[in-house]
């Protein structure tokens, strides 16, 4: 088993495997967020049980910190790895011709989702870990009310926030077009080149990025 | 046709190379890009100048030795086809032509275009092989049925000829659908899947030892790969690596 882990081929399955775990806590994230375009209660209802239920909060929360940063980590760590193989670069190299940008830019899309990410932290979740661990505000009231949309509301009222969160969201479009499937190769599936998985890739890697700039705008137009 | 080559010229593998610039005339659309090169050099040699050095053998594309990286693309432009196989027909009169050595960290080069593929061998020696003990009583290989779909994977996986195109035009050098066709042409006959859970991991071992990179599934090498070796094949040594761990 020492072996496996050791190996190019490992540090591709385990880098697939955070990618899907990603997928799935994404499309979660996107379901939990659409509802504050319908109903403001819904969405406080839901994100009061996601920040308090305790399965939640020490359980699921410390596996998806933990593969997100294990993914960015082996990103970087397969980019270090693969640049050493390829240190000689050719004078004139035609890329373009045999595979996509995307697929050849994983690394910059990923640092364009990464900054993102920093935002978003410093965004939300500081503040919810601040209010909850350190102050010891479990009650998720301000005023007397769920502060959840409100707080929601407060941060997409801000433009250039909106922007940034916007074009975050076409790189992680970006990374998706050629992850989703690519995913599938790594795990030693060949369904990722099949028409069904392709069009499956494409629903999602647009249109979950896309919903999610819909949501940030409806709540910048809408305050 | 009148064309102006750009060509990476490196005296030996410690120094340092650089692109030289060279004109030709007179080339036919119906040479072949090697042949275009010999003109090159039957002129440069009766300048006194040293000709260009690169590798070749065959020309009819089965040895897998010739290896140039023209025009920013393994094997130049066309597709399904070899260096040798390359005809002077793919350019036009006036055109700039890029030609440059396959480059790899694990393919170093020993001059100007010739490169050590020596690495593709040690991963051959690893594991790609069938030890048969036949002690004297050698069975037959008819006698064995295999299925179609099988045997004819099998056989495209084999039609790999080691030229390496693959990690030249692999954003991270990886060897990753050499090794795949390799492991995959035996593990899909019988005979091969003795050894089959060993070989993958020696193989592989090797492979990482050699300093190859790892797949980003671009799919380059697919696309330049001159006998078109499937991308399924690296699936299936990924698949063939987890089997041998698990089970
Ligand atoms: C946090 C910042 C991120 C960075 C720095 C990053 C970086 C990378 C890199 C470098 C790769 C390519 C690895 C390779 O060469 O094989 C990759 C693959 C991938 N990433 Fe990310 N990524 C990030 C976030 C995300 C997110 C949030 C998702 C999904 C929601 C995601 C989904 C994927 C998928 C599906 C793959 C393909 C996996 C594979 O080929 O096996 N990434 N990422
Ligand atoms: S897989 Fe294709 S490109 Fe790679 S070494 Fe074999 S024949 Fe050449
Ligand atoms: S010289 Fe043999 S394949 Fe080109």
């Amino acid at each position: 088993m020492s072996l496996f882990f050791d190996s190019s081929i490992a540090r591709k399955v385990s880098m697939a495997l955070s990618a899907i775990f990603l997928m799935v806590f994404l499309l979660q994230h996107f379901a939990i967020n659409l509802t504050s375009v319908f109903s403001a209660e819904i969405f406080n209802q839901i994100s009061h049980f996601m920040g308090t239920n305790p399965l939640v909060q020490f359980v699921l929360q410390p596996i998806l910190i933990f593969g997100v940063i294990f993914h960015f980590v082996m990103g970087f760590i397969l980019e270090f790895r693969n640049n050493r193989s390829s240190k000689v670069k050719y004078a004139y190299n035609n890329g373009g011709a045999n595979s996509s940008w995307m697929s050849r830019n994983m690394i910059w899309s990923g640092l364009a989702i990464l900054s993102f990410m920093v935002l978003h932290f410093i965004d939300f979740w500081f503040p919810e870990i601040n209010t909850k661990f350190i102050l010891n505000d479990w009650s998720g009231l301000h005023n007397g009310e769920f502060r959840y949309f409100t707080e929601l509301q407060h941060k997409f009222s801000y433009g250039p926030r909106v922007i940034f969160y916007c074009i975050a969201f076409c790189f992680l479009s970006l990374h998706l077009l050629h992850g989703f499937t690519s995913a599938f190769q790594s795990m030693g599936s060949t369904v990722g080149r099949k028409k069904l998985l392709q069009n499956l890739s494409y629903l999602y890697s647009i249109c979950i990025p896309l919903g999610f700039v819909f949501i940030a705008l409806f709540h910048f137009f809408n305050h | 046709m009148k064309l102006k080559l750009k060509i990476w010229r490196q005296k030996n593998s410690t120094s340092k190379g650089s692109i030289v610039n060279y004109n030709v005339d007179n080339i036919s659309p119906d040479m072949s890009f090697l042949e275009m090169l010999d003109v090159l050099n039957s002129t440069l040699i009766k300048n006194d100048e040293s000709p260009v050095s690169f590798d070749h053998d065959c020309r009819e594309g089965i040895c897998g030795s010739c290896s140039l990286y023209i025009n920013g693309q393994a094997h130049g432009p066309d597709r399904a086809i070899t260096t040798c196989q390359l005809h002077m027909r793919k350019f036009k009169d006036g055109d700039t032509i890029y030609i440059e050595p396959f480059r790899a960290t694990s393919f170093p080069v020993i001059k100007d275009l010739v490169v050590d593929r020596s690495a593709f061998d040690r991963i051959q020696h690893a594991g790609g092989y069938i030890s048969v003990n036949t002690s004297g009583n050698t069975q037959d290989a008819n006698s064995i049925p295999i299925n179609k779909t099988d045997a004819d994977s099998a056989f495209d996986a084999a039609t790999c000829i080691g030229c390496g195109a693959c990690v030249a035009t692999c954003k991270n050098s990886s060897a990753m659908l050499f090794v795949g066709a390799k492991v995959s042409q035996y593990a899909l006959l019988p005979q091969g899947k003795v050894e089959a859970a060993d070989r993958v991991v020696k193989m592989i071992d090797q492979m990482d030892l050699e300093g190859f990179g790892n797949c980003s599934n671009t799919g380059a090498c697919e696309v330049e790969c001159p006998k078109g070796i499937s991308l399924d094949n690296i699936a299936r040594m990924n698949r063939e690596l987890m089997k041998s761990k698990v089970l």
